[in-house]
């Protein structure tokens, strides 16, 4: 499978880490109030984050 | 890969006010979804809500769009659906806006099968004037009038809108997005009045009283007590409690109001 690239909009996100919890392959984690794409290389595309975020802050795209 | 939110949302409106977690804004995206998988023209599709902080929801979409008076949307909705029927009418709002002050004007779209589709995100509070209980706060929670817990009987606004006579029910969670673009979808697809009720979190004013940490647990509340209506029939009464029915809960063909109206002109017009 080819690798994501995780974008953040920094702009929007509102540090509620419903994608960090959620993501079953523990790519994110919370920088105090932002996310930080931690592990991009275990991504697996499920799209659980982008899904679920409410702010419309987190994309994945095919790297 | 990425979906392409930003061609639905009116240019310059994010971020959006909504508290950090405030499920309001998974609902959204799944509306947006779901206009994008009926094909929808945005020109020819009128968004309405009433007031609250769901109601805030169609401001940001680029649509035809209507923000009206507390509890009102399906009145002014109807309004809309009378005068172009050939418009395709969604109503959004809360649980407070449409069980509460806007009950009255709910059963009533329902009983007119009126074809338009009404998302209606239940938090169990009225979020926006800082969490007074709604007639769908779970008896004995805290809201900021039930200090002690609330002694009300609650509301379940599928059932309401099945007895009402909705002729499309479903239910879900903001814990479970694709759902919502899915039966989100079918109700718009339906031809009729269709209540989808997305079961959401309100961390701000509802989630902090009731012994919710944070909005990932509620979330996970909402994930962990969603039983599939059609696996819900082999289990027992026991295994059922404190847990809410999500999917089709109920679907049925009746004569959808416009279509009957338009039978009323042709004979006042003498045809
Ligand atoms: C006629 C009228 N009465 C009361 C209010 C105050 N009011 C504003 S929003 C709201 C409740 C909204 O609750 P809900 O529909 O559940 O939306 P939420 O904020 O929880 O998303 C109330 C009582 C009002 N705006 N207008
Ligand atoms: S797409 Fe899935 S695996 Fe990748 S970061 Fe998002 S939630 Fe994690
Ligand atoms: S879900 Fe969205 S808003 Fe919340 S922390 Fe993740 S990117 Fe930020
Ligand atoms: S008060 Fe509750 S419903 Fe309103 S934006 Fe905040 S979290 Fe959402
Ligand atoms: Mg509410």
């Amino acid at each position: 499978m080819s690798s994501a690239r995780l974008e953040v909009i920094e702009r929007y996100c509102k540090g509620c880490s419903i994608c960090v919890e959620f993501c079953p392959k523990n790519v994110l984690e919370m920088d105090v109030f932002l996310v930080k794409v931690a592990r991009p290389e275990d991504c697996i595309k499920c799209m659980q984050c982008e899904l679920l975020c409410p702010d419309f802050a987190i994309k994945v795209h095919d790297a | 890969m990425a979906y392409d939110y930003d061609k639905s949302i009116r240019p310059g409106k994010l971020p959006h006010i909504w508290c950090p977690g405030c499920g309001h804004g998974i609902v959204m995206k799944g509306l947006i979804r779901a206009m994008d998988t009926c094909g929808l023209d945005r020109k020819n599709t009128a968004i309405v809500s009433g007031i609250g902080c769901a109601s805030r929801l169609p401001g940001y979409l680029d649509a035809c769009t209507l923000h009206t008076a507390h509890g009102r949307a399906a009145a002014f909705a109807t309004g809309v659906k009378m005068a172009k029927p050939e418009m395709t009418v969604i109503c959004c709002g809360g649980d407070g806006d449409g069980t509460a002050i806007g009950g009255n004007h709910f059963i009533h779209a329902c009983r007119r099968n009126i074809d338009m589709t009404y998302v209606i995100m239940n938090n169990f509070i009225y979020g926006m004037t800082g969490g007074q209980f709604s007639p769908c706060t779970p008896t004995g929670a805290k809201a900021s009038t039930t200090p002690y817990g609330n002694p009300d009987p609650v509301f379940d606004i599928s059932k309401l809108a099945i007895g009402a006579g909705a002729t499309f029910v479903a239910r879900t969670t903001a814990a479970h997005p694709r759902e919502i673009d899915k039966l989100i979808t079918m109700g718009i697809k339906h031809k009729g009045m269709a209540i989808i009720e997305v079961l959401d979190d309100c961390p701000t004013t509802y989630g902090r009283r009731n012994k919710f940490r944070s909005v990932v647990d509620m979330m996970k509340h909402l994930k962990a007590n969603a039983v599939p209506a059609v696996a819900a029939s082999k289990m027992t009464a026991e295994q059922l409690a404190g847990k809410f029915l999500t999917g089709v809960l109920f679907q049925e063909e009746r004569p959808e109001y416009t279509a009957q109206y338009a039978e009323v002109i042709k004979k006042a017009q003498g045809a």
